[in-house]
């Protein structure tokens, strides 16, 4: 893929995204909103001010991690779409080193680290039930979304609840905090693990031979089975790998967001930035760099639509109607020749004679 | 435990897999002509949705047809974007998931209640009650079409057509079907069924909507299709194992003695847990259409 790849890429997203919000403005009108106003409400809420904009990077912070998880798998050829409950588990992990009095730097790498492995571990089953049985990772990775959420619900309930508020978990201890980074904001410091996390995936991927054989099984499976490439290195590398980023994620959530630093029973705040990743990297091609850039659109959005939603009185659930209109439209492979294709298509039912 | 109290659990599992199984089975269709469709779940939830508002304005049977055709046009959508554009199936799915959660929210907020919507009395199916318990009509729908679709899809030429469009397309375009119209059509009458599955979880078994309604539903069904092999009388009975777990959890409620040992999470777990299983057990046998999930490309 060269230069001309990339941009045809680019124009793809941008007209992708541009029918995702006409759909978007289509349906507030049925349901009687202002839609420009909205819109307005939305990027002024998402890209105008300092306060926004670190809002944007705070959201972004998980959803590189979770998309990377799906980017990753996507590469190989394979539907990764477990980060949701990985995610989870990640998130409860990092709590759970709070209940422990720990010293600050242990504490803090050790939430990590368990929040990481937490994501591998769940995503094994994934890995070895296709690689053995070759169950398809769509139907596992949802399963195991569903068992986590019940498991993780149990974790929140029991194990981990804050003895003097029952609805939530204890918080994290203050030492391993993430410290904020601009005050009076969400954003923390841990936006550096995403974005280290999103250097490590490019490293990973185009500069080493695990990624050249992840990546090769992406475009053709069968001729890499005559390279020599074991199938199930690559299946169980692109889960555990992918599993790791997702873990990841819940943890620079629960230890690096202010102002609770803790999981509300029923995970409202963490609940969704699974999928809503899986349509980041599709928006950001599935590349590590791309990814960067549309989890920061996206996270705009969520910021923005909390803005839509206070000015324009538009519910901030609009804002992944447009999102799964773009993804609907990023599916066609051709959507820059799609509209001379439509009207080719037009032309010929019109014109055209019986076949002959 | 008496044996009036197993006929209540068989009962609940009946009614649990009427969703499951109608799902399935329009998938069936669409799988055999060579689309995946991941995007049931979300038609599910807007079928739910569209069903309920329907059968407060027309009663229960209108709020059924109207899930039926919301259905539809989700599926046509899915169809033009997989067959006549060369869509990744995958991923479209995907869109028709996010969309459909995102639309359902919204029109929650919209009339008025956060997340919940009771369906109005006149909208709500009313069971058939008989000397052995109530039980809803859609059951016998739920039992009935799976055998209607198996001669569809193996005993008539249509279905004949259908299956070679998702075995081998290019023969079939070679021997004058039309390949992207038979499997647009094929997916879209799959679909239909996943809209009426919505429509029945709001209007008859729950008698409301929230934006959980669909609770994976869609994507047991795409496991349950992987154990029939796409034979619809297969679906039959995966939909009734499918149904009795998720059936199982709202049983379990009802006994405090049980929840005592088990916490109600893990007890909610097991339809998952059964699924992800009986897959795993099952897969080796089966096998699908040659073409599924490939785009056709005229060479």
């Amino acid at each position: 893929m060269g230069f001309s790849g990339n941009l045809d890429e680019l124009k793809k997203t941008i007209i992708a995204g541009v029918i995702g919000f006409a759909v978007g403005a289509l349906i507030m009108m049925v349901y009687g909103y202002d839609p420009i106003s909205a819109y307005r409400a939305l990027f002024n809420g998402a890209f105008g001010d300092l306060y926004g904009f670190s809002e944007s990077l705070a959201n972004a912070t998980p959803l590189i991690l979770t998309a990377l998880t799906f980017a990753i798998g996507f590469r190989g050829g394979m539907f990764n779409i477990g980060a949701e409950g990985q995610l989870y588990l990640g998130a409860c992990a990092g709590v759970t080193v709070s209940l422990f009095h720990l010293p600050f730097a242990t504490g803090f790498a050790l939430g990590l680290i368990l929040a990481a492995l937490a994501g591998a571990i769940w995503s094994l089953p994934v890995a070895i039930l296709k690689a053995t049985r070759g169950v398809h990772e769509v139907i596992s990775t949802i399963m195991l979304n569903w068992i986590s959420l019940f498991l993780a619900f149990y974790l929140v309930a029991e194990i981990l609840v804050d003895p003097l508020r029952a609805e939530k978990t204890i918080s994290i201890a203050e030492g391993a905090r993430f410290p904020v980074m601009v005050p009076g904001t969400s954003l923390s410091y841990a936006i550096f693990i995403s974005l280290g996390a999103a250097i490590i995936v490019y490293i990973l991927l185009w500069r080493t031979v695990i990624g050249f054989d992840i990546r090769a099984m992406g475009y053709n499976p069968l001729a890499t089975t005559y390279a020599g490439i074991e199938r199930w290195k690559v299946i169980l590398f692109v889960f555990i790998t992918g599993g790791l980023t997702a873990g990841l994620a819940g943890a620079v959530h629960v230890m690096g967001r202010p102002p609770t630093y803790a999981i509300y029973s029923g995970m409202p705040s963490i609940r969704g930035l699974g999928f809503e990743g899986l349509a980041v990297a599709m928006i950001g091609r599935n590349h590590p760099i791309g990814i960067i850039i549309s989890a920061i659109f996206f996270g705009g959005l969520m910021a923005g639509g909390r803005m839509m939603q206070l000015f324009a009185q538009v519910p901030l659930e609009m804002v992944r109607v447009v999102e799964g209109a773009v993804v609907l439209f990023l599916a066609i492979p051709e959507l820059i020749r799609l509209f001379s294709f439509l009207r080719t298509m037009g032309t010929l039912h019109i014109f055209r004679s019986k076949r002959s | 435990m008496n044996l009036g109290y197993l006929w209540g659990i068989f009962l609940g599992s009946l009614h649990a897999m009427v969703p499951i199984t109608l799902t399935a089975t329009g998938e069936v269709i669409g799988e055999s002509s060579g689309l995946f469709n991941i995007g049931l779940e979300g038609i599910i939830l807007l079928g739910a949705m569209t069903g309920a508002l329907g059968a407060e304005v027309g009663g229960p049977i209108f709020g059924l047809l109207v899930g039926v055709v919301t259905g539809f046009a989700i599926g046509l959508v899915f169809g033009l974007v997989c067959t006549y554009f060369k869509g990744v199936q995958l991923i479209a799915g995907v869109g028709i998931n996010l969309f459909a959660a995102g639309l359902v929210t919204f029109w929650l907020i919209d009339l008025g209640v956060p997340g919940h919507h009771a369906v109005a009395e006149k909208g709500q199916m009313v069971d058939i009650s008989t000397p052995l318990g109530d039980f809803s009509p859609m059951i016998l729908v739920a039992l009935g079409l799976p055998v209607l679709i198996y001669f569809l899809l193996y005993r008539t030429k249509l279905g004949l057509k259908i299956r070679a469009v998702g075995e081998n397309p290019q023969a079939a375009d070679v021997a004058g079907i039309k390949i992207h119209l038979l499997r647009w059509l094929s997916t879209a009458a799959g679909a239909s069924l996943a809209g009426l599955a919505g429509a029945y979880i709001s209007i008859d078994w729950m008698g409301s909507v929230t934006k959980e309604i669909s609770a994976g539903r869609g994507f047991i069904a795409l496991a349950t299709v992987v154990f029939s092999g796409l034979n619809p009388l297969l679906v039959l009975l995966g939909g009734f194992i499918f149904g009795f777990f998720d059936n199982l959890a709202v049983w379990v409620a009802t006994m405090p003695a049980v929840q005592k040992v088990i916490p109600w999470q893990f007890v909610a777990m097991a339809p998952y847990v059964v699924t992800l299983l009986v897959v795993a057990g099952v897969i080796g046998r089966v096998r699908f259409p040659a073409a599924m999930g490939i785009p056709y490309e005229r060479e």
